[in-house]
């Protein structure tokens, strides 16, 4: 089994910029991106990116990210930012100390460019680019639909927006990793898993890119698992943190996809994981799994913003070192 | 439980119902007070520990008499000595250590302590801050303190491999804080758990927190819960066992859209409603704000509605902290007379 050494973006804002930003925008709600940035903002946010690319390079990543330091609502924004649609109050993201206002959708979700943008010029600094989205069924889980009218039409109408975001990516885009949390903390209606399977085709469709589908904070049901091998995705992401056992039972129960994302560092606690914990999580996943894995993207299994930055820097240090990078 | 209520009627108090107004602890520093912060932490400064604590002192008494001035029946200094809810906790948790700042949210960061051995009580953590407040209050005054679910859970846990066992072990330092908080005089304690209602059967373990907190205390203590941002149908109808005086929860923000979920009479404790949302700078007016107080109505009647905005006001300016405050205190004083006249109905429904 090969190993890669990536992440699933989301990072923490590099000391420095934090406060800069912090001062250049705001603290209240209204402060927030809203895809019109004053030009001292984009500037800052333009550095950020470099030098997440920077890091991530140092550090020895063998697909890097652009770290998506501008989302201000984590994975809701790129619905935030939509012209379509308004932001509410500020609501809890998932079962976590973090909020993010909760986008309102009142129109049709036209492709906006808004993340296209952000790997551009993420691009223009490196040309083996991962990039990350969130889902269309955690998407529409984040949002409040005022326009499509059912659940079925709007989470459609997510994977449609996706798709179309995806579409406008750049060259420079290797794979595309769409996480999907919400599949295990807002378990979906069996009666929905087809439309699910569907939306996701719906994205894979619009890139060459290899797409991998990342459950976390859990795993998806036995039935919603068995949807998601069928669908176009390329390779399924585990999370083998939270519950490690589930995770691995799914593989041996059903198979795995021959690409997978193993989530193997904890992204949200300090303790650093040895080279050893991370193959043997890896290992173990592998060698239970009823099918063969012929390639890994090791990750952490969350977004890594939960972190300080210098434990954020310790966790793609290590996840680097496990697969034999720079350090 | 004890009537722990009444005692807070002020003297002068213009109406016969009595929705009891008060803040729930934070409030924006001033100026100077950050000032002297940086001045503080610069070596090279010659500002030392005792301008430090001058300066401390001053920017509580200022907030203290602030709330006073905003006509608020119990009042707090406005954790002028805190700088963050958690970190300042950890601060004086043997066993905490800091490597950072994380988000919360946008631009708002805490530094998220990490648990890197076994948590133990060392000094006092809010004696000096009660002592000093009541002193110069004219008011009574209330200690908020960050509960010890909150504690566990917005940590990184290298120690414990159990956010319940660590969470049981700072309920036992919670209660012993309180308890020489009580000893020197404190009748109104609000424990601050934020962290609740965000994961499914967390109320259990606040459960047994809050049981282990109020062990030994005295019964003529008021305790009040404050829960904010949370998926609250996680945690009603199970608060009605809990052993507390006052439940308080943010509302005002999601625009009372979880209020049906403690409506239907049953609701047991006395209802703390968050009146103002903290997270707009815009301050609501006499008349939303009058709106806001009666839908507590709808869950508790009056003698068992307590009033204050949804959370901590810190991240606000503090000409709009200020303001809000004014104008529920206002409002809370019309519904008062409004109640009296009979003009609204005091049923409780």
């Amino acid at each position: 089994m090969d190993r890669l050494a990536t992440t699933i973006g989301l990072f923490p804002l590099p000391d420095g910029q934090r406060e800069r930003l912090a001062e250049l925008k705001g603290h209240q709600k209204s402060d927030l991106i809203d895809g019109d940035e004053a030009r001292a903002t984009r500037d800052a946010y333009a550095a950020t990116r470099r030098h997440y690319i920077d890091r991530q390079r140092e550090a020895g990543l063998d697909r890097l990210v652009e770290g998506q330091g501008r989302w201000d609502d984590l994975l809701a924004h790129p619905l935030c930012v939509h012209e379509n649609v308004r932001t509410g109050g500020i609501v809890r993201y998932y079962d976590n100390n973090n909020f993010y206002r909760e986008p309102v959708v009142t129109g049709e979700l036209t492709a906006s460019g808004d993340v296209p943008s952000e790997l551009a010029a993420a691009a223009e600094h490196c040309d083996d680019l991962g990039a990350v989205l969130p889902g269309p069924y955690s998407l529409a889980g984040l949002a409040r639909d005022e326009h499509y009218g059912s659940s079925a039409a709007f989470l459609d109408g997510v994977a449609d927006f996706l798709a179309g975001e995806v579409t406008a990516f750049p060259d420079g885009v290797e794979t595309l990793t769409l996480l999907e949390p919400g599949f295990a903390t807002e378990p979906p209606d069996a009666a929905a898993y087809e439309r699910i399977g569907d939306a996701i085709d719906t994205v894979a469709a619009a890139t060459d890119a290899d797409v991998l589908v990342h459950t976390y904070w859990g795993t998806p049901g036995d039935d919603l698992y068995r949807r998601l091998l069928d669908t176009d995705a390329d390779g399924l992401g585990y999370d083998l943190v939270t519950d490690p056992e589930a995770a691995t039972t799914l593989a041996a129960e059903y198979g795995a996809p021959p690409r997978v994302l193993l989530g193997v560092v904890d992204g949200q606690n300090t303790l650093i994981e040895s080279q050893e914990t991370i193959n043997e999580r890896a290992d173990r996943f592998a060698e239970r799994a009823a099918t063969d894995v012929d390639a890994a993207y090791l990750t952490p299994n969350t977004g890594l913003f939960h972190l300080p930055v210098s434990k954020f820097e310790a966790k793609l240090d290590a996840l680097a070192a496990a697969t034999g990078g720079a350090q | 439980m004890t009537d722990t209520r009444e005692r807070f009627r002020p003297a002068d108090h213009p109406n016969d119902h009595f929705l009891l107004t008060t803040v729930v602890g934070s409030y924006p520093k001033p100026t100077w007070l950050n000032r002297a912060r940086d001045l503080r932490d610069d070596d090279s400064s010659a500002f030392d520990d005792e301008a430090w604590n001058e300066a401390v002192n001053d920017a509580s008494r200022v907030i203290t008499h602030e709330h006073e001035h905003a006509g608020l029946d119990v009042v707090c200094d406005g954790e002028m000595r805190r700088e963050e809810m958690v970190e300042f906790f950890a601060e004086r948790i043997d066993g905490y250590e800091f490597n950072g700042p994380v988000k919360v949210w946008g631009h708002n960061y805490f530094d998220k302590p990490s648990v890197v051995s076994e948590v133990s009580y060392d000094e006092p953590w809010l004696r000096e801050e009660y002592e000093f407040t009541t002193d110069i209050a004219e008011r009574p005054v209330k200690v908020p303190i960050t509960g010890p679910y909150t504690l566990a859970s917005w940590s990184f846990d290298e120690a414990y491999g159990s956010e319940e066992t660590l969470a049981y072990e700072l309920a036992d330092l919670v209660n012993e804080e309180i308890s020489s908080l009580v000893a020197a005089g404190a009748r109104y304690i609000q424990i601050d758990e934020p962290a609740l209602a965000t994961t499914p059967d967390d109320h259990a373990i606040v459960g047994e927190c809050l049981e282990r907190i109020v062990a030994d205390l005295p019964d003529d203590v008021r305790i009040g819960l404050h829960v904010c941002y949370g998926d609250y149908s996680r945690i009603y109808p199970e608060i009605n066992d809990y052993p507390i005086d006052e439940f308080d929860v943010e509302l005002a923000n999601g625009d009372y859209d979880q209020l049906d979920v403690f409506t239907g009479g049953d609701f047991e404790p006395d209802l703390g409603l968050g009146v103002v949302d903290v997270h707009t700078t815009d301050i609501e007016s006499v008349a939303q704000i009058e709106r806001n107080i009666e839908h507590g109505l709808e869950i508790v009647p009056p003698e068992k509605l307590t009033i204050s905005p949804d959370c901590g006001v810190k991240l606000l300016p503090r000409d709009v902290a200020r303001g809000k405050i004014e104008n529920m205190v206002r409002a809370t004083r019309n519904v008062e007379a409004d109640l009296d006249s009979g003009d609204i109905d005091s049923s409780g429904t």
